[in-house]
């Protein structure tokens, strides 16, 4: 499957990723190259074989409802880059 | 006292030779004069680690000494450290000092170890170099030429060169294994889910696991017995009782099935290097164990395989670093999407939008089918491979890496870097627990020996390993780098 | 042409759990800002998601409440998108395997009649936080405390044909989760929101038209008042030969319409996949079975049996069993007064007016059940007439007396039965009465009955209201026709 320059464009979007078009330009080679070697996965016949999401077959573990942590803003806002009356501040958001 | 492994150090702490906090104070005396050169670590945390060495002083005095009470070590720089800067080598986090630890950190804390400072890793653990560090690369103490390997680099560099006694690493796609051949020490990548990964900053959440590095295969039993175990805030991590991994180290070989996977001797393998790994299971034999070939069918489907996982999980995980919460910000951003798009842009090192941008590309609409979902079945087979090859044996031997260290600055191409792993990165793929040891040089640079184990078969690992280390000296080798600076 | 208007609504619920989904903690409303946002629903680096068992229980219950199928294996997937609301950059929902499956829900509607509307499915995900739009510096400012809150998202099939149904089958979720004690309830909270899918077709056309959504329609009323624009607008557009957009809309409650969200709406691609964090969820026989067997008794079942075995109306049946305050509210008066026409008459109608006219709901009602029933028992034994029980509930709302016995005693309000003290008030009447008692006698005798009303009114102000009108009535007729 070959990747074009808008798929890489796209998948930067996607992610907020900002790139420069020369950024872009190589990023399309590199993971033309990346997705040329995945593509060996279809050569594999794996009609039938269900997906495997995680290593070992086990079950979620489920969590009693309690209340267990406490108020801890102020140590969790200081690595904060920008807050104002406990919120977090963005550009604004237009609704 | 800067070579002696931990078990060594606990019986000259006990016999009062040193002090923790002589032992510390020696330790970080060497950092500070010789990592400069290396670039090992990236924080080093002197004042916490003489406070937490006169606690673990006082414990042994007042005989509440534990098996590694007192004993320094370092952390991969991926482990969230209260009150300690944690940048997963990332501009992203240089400003990000953790207000929580990490569970591993906390139970290492509580067995009464003193740690040193966190070290140099590839950006959020993606690589095989260390190359890819914000905090740039790290040199391999054998030969300063040559890279330490990755993504627990500085880990591994730091072990070998005799900064540290040990360290603990995490390992993706061979991110413990990979380095600890390239230096020279032992390392541990546990079985998927037998150590907790709350508090370690995610690459790949399922194939991600905490191991330690040391300087034998006694030294990771000790360490794995404080960091295994369950943890209420990881839901992947098994309630499952964790055993002492010392009990059976000393148990004989004779008997013991090897298997010798065809595919991890073939085109591609340094000639040194299986020769070295070849010499290695010969000593296996001498001990009583008997070697046969089996087959993993599926070994050169697992890189393909690995790179749609990971990236795919990676894009996922990585999408917390926004600048809103936490992290690098961008200067003055106009508008919201210039905020995401700036500051992830200014944060992230190349390798890491390179996954993320496959990872998203993979997992958009139109392509999940051919690349997800296939590469999840080819999981499949592939950890069948491997269950179905310990029906016949009880552990597998191979190389952990291909070649020994290689240049840094060698491997340009994204692509080559990645099949770099091929011996290692199944391993995760399939959960299985995996160790490398050390098994010989090529040249001046070290050969690790990779023996992998089925599911939870640590203590059989390390038992393994404790006996080639028990007829070979290997493992007490020290890089030139250490001699000199002795 | 003529239209038919096909609805589908997509209903989310906040489960009142005390712990988050995912967290341990506090999902109190109304804390401030970031307060309740522990590591994890911030998404620091390195954290990591625990299912609450509570959620699940709550799903569960839903799920059974509707006779849906509960697959024995759920998981959780990761929807991707930057938001500053949604702090890890992706959602952890239910996309491809969702805890409940196919159900269906009875709505009733005002004329009494029923229909089942279907449910696709129903999944667990967690709420975002919210974004504050107050100007700081011309900044938006992100308070996360709502963020992890479980949610349960409950998918229609587009089975509703008007905004009425659709405003019915909200009630019936509504009143479901307030019977299962798995949500508040509180639309006003936000703790139940509601996404609208809205679409028009020629009367007789199998294929469904294209659809809008309309987002957070959080009332009943909005939900009437968005559907209702939105068709009209839909066939408009349509029959001035235009295309209906598909398209995600807001609605404005102040100008009563709705209107496009996004103008330059982005191609979403929420990259779903299986959450690596979180494992499958599976739920045994005996887990289920369990929740089964503790099922409160649920709105169907329970208008059923006020209908048939307490002899209500379909009316009132269904109005006193539309919430579970008010269904318990009447079954303890109920209990209390003995007597299950005479409790709902008086829920229904006095109770049920003065909360209306003070915008109280059951559950704020001054008045408690027992006080009420107790009320109501005094007016089945005669203990007082019908106009001395409504100065006792009036005294009972305004907090005057503990009970309706203290009241009637304070104020005297006993009703007098005792005809000999009848008579003495009807003859002092008779007697400061020449002049009417004189038409009275004047009178055809079919007259009389009317004119007899003064007498009545003139004996029972001399009682204070206390005397018994059937008896004053029956002895007045005696005393005044022996005149004639």
């Amino acid at each position: 499957m070959a990747l074009e320059h808008a798929d890489v464009q796209r998948a930067a979007h996607l992610a907020r990723l900002g790139l420069t078009d020369d950024e872009a330009a190589r990023y399309v080679d590199d993971l033309g190259r990346i997705l040329e070697m995945v593509d060996m996965l279809q050569a594999l016949d794996t009609e039938g074989v269900a997906p495997l999401a995680h290593p070992l077959d086990v079950t979620q573990r489920l969590r009693a409802d309690e209340v267990t942590e406490s108020d801890q803003r102020s140590r969790f806002q200081r690595c904060a880059p920008a807050v104002e009356s406990g919120l977090y501040l963005v550009p604004r958001v237009v609704e | 006292m800067h070579d002696k492994t931990l078990a060594e150090l606990t019986r000259s702490l006990d016999a009062g030779e040193f002090s923790s906090r002589e032992l510390t104070q020696h330790l970080l005396g060497r950092i500070d004069r010789y990592d400069s050169e290396l670039n090992s670590f990236i924080s080093v945390t002197h004042e916490q680690a003489l406070a937490a060495a006169d606690a673990a002083d006082a414990a042994r005095a007042a005989g509440k000494a534990g098996a590694l009470t007192g004993l320094p070590l370092a952390l991969k720089d991926i482990f969230c450290t209260r009150d300690v800067k944690t940048t997963a080598g990332s501009r992203m986090l240089d400003n990000f000092i953790s207000p929580y630890d990490a569970t591993v950190v906390e139970k290492l804390a509580a067995a009464g170890t003193v740690s040193l400072g966190k070290t140099n890793m590839d950006e959020f653990a993606m690589g095989s170099s260390n190359e890819n560090s914000h905090y740039g690369p790290v040199k391999n103490p054998w030969d300063l030429a040559a890279v330490p390997g990755g993504s627990s680099g500085g880990s591994a560099a730091a072990v070998a060169a005799g900064l540290v006694p040990a360290a603990i690493g995490t390992d993706t796609g061979g991110s413990i294994r990979q380095p600890a051949a390239f230096c020279g020490i032992t390392g541990l990548k546990p079985t998927y889910g037998r150590v907790s990964r709350y508090g370690m900053i995610a690459y790949a959440s399922s194939l991600d696991q905490a191991g330690p590095m040391a300087r034998s295969a006694e030294d990771c039993a000790l360490l794995l017995n404080a960091m295994a175990g369950h943890d209420l805030r990881d839901s992947t991590c098994v309630q499952r009782g964790v055993p002492d991994y010392t009990e059976e180290l000393d148990t004989p070989l004779a008997g013991l099935k090897i298997g010798l996977p065809r595919e991890y001797f073939g085109d591609g393998l340094d000639a040194q290097v299986e020769s070295a790994v070849r010499d290695a299971i010969k000593v296996f034999e001498s001990l009583g164990a008997s070697v046969r070939e089996v087959s993993l069918p599926h070994t050169h489907y697992a890189i393909p395989a690995y790179y749609v996982i990971a990236p795919a999980e990676a894009s996922s995980n990585l999408s917390r670093f926004d600048g809103v919460r936490f992290g690098h910000r961008c200067a003055s951003p106009v508008d919201l999407i210039d905020l995401y798009k700036r500051s992830r842009a200014e944060g992230f090192g190349d390798e890491v939008k390179r996954r993320i941008l496959i990872g998203t590309h993979t997992l958009s609409e139109g392509f999940f089918d051919a690349y997800y979902k296939k590469a999840q079945q080819v999981r499949r087979l592939i950890r069948q491979d491997f269950l179905d090859a310990f029906e016949e044996v009880d552990v597998l031997m191979g190389p952990a890496s291909p070649t020994p260290a290689f240049d840094l600055g060698a491997n340009k191409d994204p692509v080559s870097m990645y099949l770099q792993d091929i011996y290692t990165i199944a391993i995760n793929l399939a959960g299985i627990p995996g160790m490398s040891v050390p098994a010989g040089l090529a040249g001046k640079r070290p050969v690790g020996l990779q023996i992998l184990g089925s599911h939870f078969t640590e203590a059989r690992l390390l038992n393994v390993a404790h006996q080639f280390q028990q007829a070979t000296d290997w493992h007490r080798q020290r890089p030139a780098f250490a001699e000199e600076n002795a | 042409m003529q239209w038919e208007t096909v609805i589908g609504l997509e209903v989310h619920v906040q489960l009142a759990t005390r712990s988050k989904i995912f967290s341990g903690a506090s999902t109190a409303f109304g804390a401030e800002p970031n307060t309740q946002a522990c590591g994890v629903d911030l998404g620091l680096p390195g954290v990591l998601p625990v299912l609450n068992e509570a959620a699940v229980a709550m799903a569960v219950k839903f799920g059974l409440a509707i006779h849906a199928e509960i697959p024995e294996v759920s998981v959780f997937d990761r929807k991707n998108y930057f938001y500053p609301d949604l702090p890890k950059g992706y959602q952890t929902s239910q996309m491809y395997q969702p805890i409940v499956g196919a159900g269906e829900v009875e709505i009733t509607l005002e004329d009494g009649t029923t229909k089942s509307i279907r449910v696709h499915h129903a999944h667990l995900e967690e709420d975002a936080g919210k974004s504050l739009h107050e100007d700081f510096h011309g900044m938006t400012g992100v308070d996360l405390n709502r963020a992890g809150t479980p949610l349960l998202e409950i998918v229609s099939e587009p089975d509703m044909r008007s905004a009425k149904e659709a405003a019915a089958y909200l009630k019936a979720i509504h009143s479901i989760v307030t019977y299962l004690g798995i949500s508040d309830g509180n639309m006003a909270e936000g703790s139940m929101r509601c996404d609208v899918n809205v679409s028009v077709r020629p009367q007789g056309q199998a294929a469904l038209g294209t659809r809008a959504e309309i987002k957070n329609v959080n009332s009943f009323r909005f939900v009437e008042r968005a559907i209702a624009y939105e068709v009209e607008r839909q066939i408009e557009l349509l029959e001035d030969g235009g295309k209906v957009v598909q398209e995600t809309r807001l609605f404005d409650p102040d100008r009563d319409e709705t209107r496009s969200m996004r103008t330059k709406e982005e191609a979403n691609d929420y990259r779903y996949f299986p959450c690596p964090d979180l494992l499958p969820v599976v739920l045994d026989k005996a887990y289920i079975d369990h929740l089964r067997d503790n099922l409160p008794e649920l709105p169907a079942e329970k208008r059923a049996r006020f209908e048939n075995e307490l002899g209500l109306s379909a009316y009132d049946a269904s109005v006193l069993s539309a919430t579970r305050e008010m269904a318990d509210y009447f079954e303890e008066v109920k209990e209390v007064c003995g007597d299950a026409k005479q409790a709902a008459n008086w829920v229904q109608g006095e109770l049920a007016g003065a909360l209306n006219r003070e915008n109280l709901s059951v559950a704020n009602s001054p008045i408690a059940a027992r006080q009420l029933g107790e009320l109501v028992a005094r007016v089945i034994d005669d203990t007082i007439n019908g106009k001395a029980a409504k100065q006792v509930f009036q005294a009972l709302w305004n907090g005057q007396g503990a009970s309706a016995d203290d009241i009637i005693e304070a104020q005297g309000l006993k009703q007098v039965t005792d005809t000999g003290a009848i008579e003495a008030m009807i003859d002092q009447v008779i007697a400061e009465s020449p002049a009417q008692v004189a038409q009275y006698r004047d009178a055809e005798p079919d007259k009389r009955g009317k004119m007899i009303g003064y007498f009545v009114g003139q004996v029972m102000k001399a009682s204070r209201g206390t005397a018994n009108p059937q008896q004053v009535n029956q002895l007045l007729k005696q005393k005044l026709d022996a005149l004639c």
